[in-house]
């Protein structure tokens, strides 16, 4: 979150710096606001960030005290109370093995943002360094990387995870796996093209005269200021490869029972029994879509704060 | 306009190429090899001269540039080898299922067109205004929400609905009818997977709509058609909408490209046996050769709806077909 804020600081700044570039002299440092100031002037900006950044915490919070959260265990099965409907006992009903829907959902959420920022962090970091890496070479790198980035566009997400996962099998593991690779070329695309206007600015050519060697000027000069477009790249992943991961869950082939994941819970019975119990089939579905929503606005709001050119549309 | 055409198409010849390196190298990067891992699959038990005969069969004895060759030729005659799960040629795996899934895929596309088009305009119209964001919570929860479960929503509506008025429960038949033997009972059975699939990829065209269209509602030809008095309702048809059309029409026709990945999962939910569907049972059943097959098509798809854009884009714009 501190991160976060800097970042929105650094491209405030940026902003307002915009028309003095060339003054060398440093500005007085401006008084310094604490950081609920700041937290407060980002909401006030970002009503809709605030919002979906409010519900990812709670989100995430959930997902760490899962085990105090949940009122049953999500894996005990309980053949007494088969597909319940909600009650004071089961607030979301139970599943055809008598599990706790509300319990499954608050551990689902575990499985489900594990997976999520794992894939969306790994992918996108290897292709903000890949991408940097490509624009600041040029030349023959960047042109046969850029191929190859093109035949990976040419796949939509979820046939290139399952093509994968068919390869290295199922299981949480290789789920993200499955999801992290396509991620890679897609950020590698977007951050290369920020990168290409970055390599002309002078101070990578005073780097250069110094004689930093390319590794250091890549990491050191040139990914610190592609950051914007990358956290807005991660944001919009972690949404992605939830409904990756749910999708492939659904389908069977990402993660197995008995773990508890939104996907997985769609599946079998919530099919077989959706006109009798239909809380086993909303309820998982309904978690889905507000997890993806939240990161979905969260990204755009991110967008809109960092990306002063998108403003307007 | 020719010349322009076969450029772009000679162009997408090395992207068909790299797939196909990308699809077989994916492929004989499991460990052991496809044989080994295709029988450990299974779980049974078996015979180690099974692996042996499959292995025979499937040429994988040979080196790896003249499986690869042998793999590509096949593509010019037709012959995507055979399935490893039926043992029959994956032309006739594939044939029945392309009509099905083409026909979903096309009545998904018109939907969202239907739906993207005049939601994006009208949110681009009234910018800012209630209607603006009632249209973008529309878009993004397109997005955000899964088809599959979409599905099952529209099959809870579908059953509530029939309980109401018809007095018993009905959902979409299982068994698939031919369009032409029943066009109606076809219809009836197609459109709801057509349905979920359309509304999810409608969102980013009504994004794209509205973006579009509101950067060319400030150009000075606009004023200019305002100024002389051209009513609003033609300046926004007539002279805005069309010029905002080209990346609307790039989205639409790359969503067309990618519909199998939305197939893949509505197919499931609706129990239908298309393309979609084959794909995830050739995955399930470690069915290498076909998954390769499958993964080729998707990529052969979307080289193709490509240049079908670059048609239409020169088709819309003058500027292109004249330079």
């Amino acid at each position: 979150m501190r991160g976060l804020i800097r970042a929105f600081d650094i491209a405030e700044a940026g902003r307002n710096k915009v028309m003095n570039v060339a003054t060398t002299t440093v500005d007085a440092a401006p008084v310094e606001k604490t950081f609920l100031q700041k937290l407060g002037r980002m909401a006030r900006r970002q009503p809709l960030g605030a919002v979906s950044g409010m519900m990812i915490l709670i989100m995430v919070l959930v997902a760490i005290f899962a085990d105090f959260v949940a009122p049953h265990d999500p894996v005990t099965m309980n053949f007494i109370d088969q597909l319940a409907a909600p009650s004071a006992t089961y607030l979301l009903g139970t599943d055809e093995l008598g599990r706790d829907i509300f319990s499954r959902i608050i551990h689902g959420s575990r499985t489900a943002l594990v997976i999520g920022f794992v894939s969306a962090f790994v992918g996108a970091t290897l292709g903000l360094v890949l991408g940097v890496t490509s624009a600041y070479l040029g030349g023959l790198f960047d042109l046969i990387f850029q191929r190859i980035v093109d035949i990976f566009m040419a796949f939509p997400l979820i046939i290139m995870a399952l093509a994968i996962v068919s390869v290295f099998g199922s299981g949480v593991g290789n789920v993200i796996i499955a999801i992290t690779i396509p991620f890679i070329p897609k950020c590698a695309r977007v951050v290369r093209s920020s990168a290409l206007a970055l390599r002309e600015i002078p101070y990578i050519d005073a780097a250069r005269a110094c004689g930093y060697s390319h590794t250091r000027i890549v990491l050191v000069h040139m990914v610190p200021n592609v950051m914007a477009p990358y956290l807005i790249m991660v944001t919009s992943f972690v949404g992605q490869a939830i409904l990756l991961e749910a999708s492939l869950s659904y389908l069977g082939l990402g993660v197995q029972e008995p773990t508890a994941a939104w996907g997985l819970m769609l599946r079998g019975g919530a099919e077989q029994f959706f006109e009798s119990a239909p809380w086993v089939a909303i309820f998982p579905g309904l978690a889905i879509t507000l997890a993806v929503f939240a990161f979905n606005l969260f990204g755009d709001s991110l967008r809109d704060a960092l990306d002063p050119k998108l403003r307007s549309t | 306009m020719h010349k322009y055409l076969v450029k772009r198409m000679l162009m997408m010849v090395p992207t068909l190429i790299g797939a196909a390196i990308l699809v077989f190298s994916l492929m004989h990067m499991i460990p052991g090899d496809v044989c080994a891992l295709r029988y450990a699959g299974t779980g049974g038990t078996f015979d180690v001269n099974q692996i042996e005969q499959c292995r025979e069969g499937l040429g994988l004895n040979r080196p790896l540039l003249v499986q690869f060759f042998d793999w590509i030729g096949g593509f010019f005659i037709g012959d995507f080898g055979t399935s490893m799960w039926t043992d029959r040629p994956i032309t006739e795996e594939m044939g029945p299922r392309i009509l099905l899934s083409l026909q979903v895929a096309i009545m998904a596309t018109i939907i969202s067109i239907f739906i993207s088009i005049p939601l994006g305009t009208i949110s681009a119209v009234k910018q800012n205004s209630w209607i603006d964001y009632t249209v973008r919570c529309i878009s993004i929860a397109g997005i955000a929400m899964p088809s599959f479960w979409l599905g099952i929503l529209i099959m809870l509506g579908l059953l509530a609905v029939s309980n109401q008025f018809l007095g018993y429960g009905w959902i979409p038949p299982i068994q698939y009818i031919p369009p032409l033997s029943d066009p109606i009972g076809n219809l009836t059975q197609l459109i709801w997977p057509a349905l979920a699939t359309g509304y999810r990829y409608s969102a980013v065209a009504t994004r794209m709509t509205r973006s579009a269209l509101l950067e060319v509602l400030r150009e000075d030809y606009i004023r200019t058609a305002r100024a002389k008095g051209v009513i609003e309702k033609l300046v926004v048809n007539r002279h805005a909408l069309k010029n905002s059309m080209l990346p609307v029409v790039t989205v639409i026709g790359i969503e067309f490209a990618f519909l199998m990945g939305g197939l893949v999962v509505t197919e499931q939910v609706f129990n239908l046996n298309g393309l979609g569907k084959l794909f995830v049972d050739s995955v399930t059943n470690h069915d290498y050769t076909l998954t390769q097959a499958l993964v080729m098509l998707v990529a052969f798809i979307f080289v193709v709806m490509n240049i079908v854009i670059d048609v239409i884009y020169a088709w819309l714009d003058p500027r292109i077909r004249y330079s």
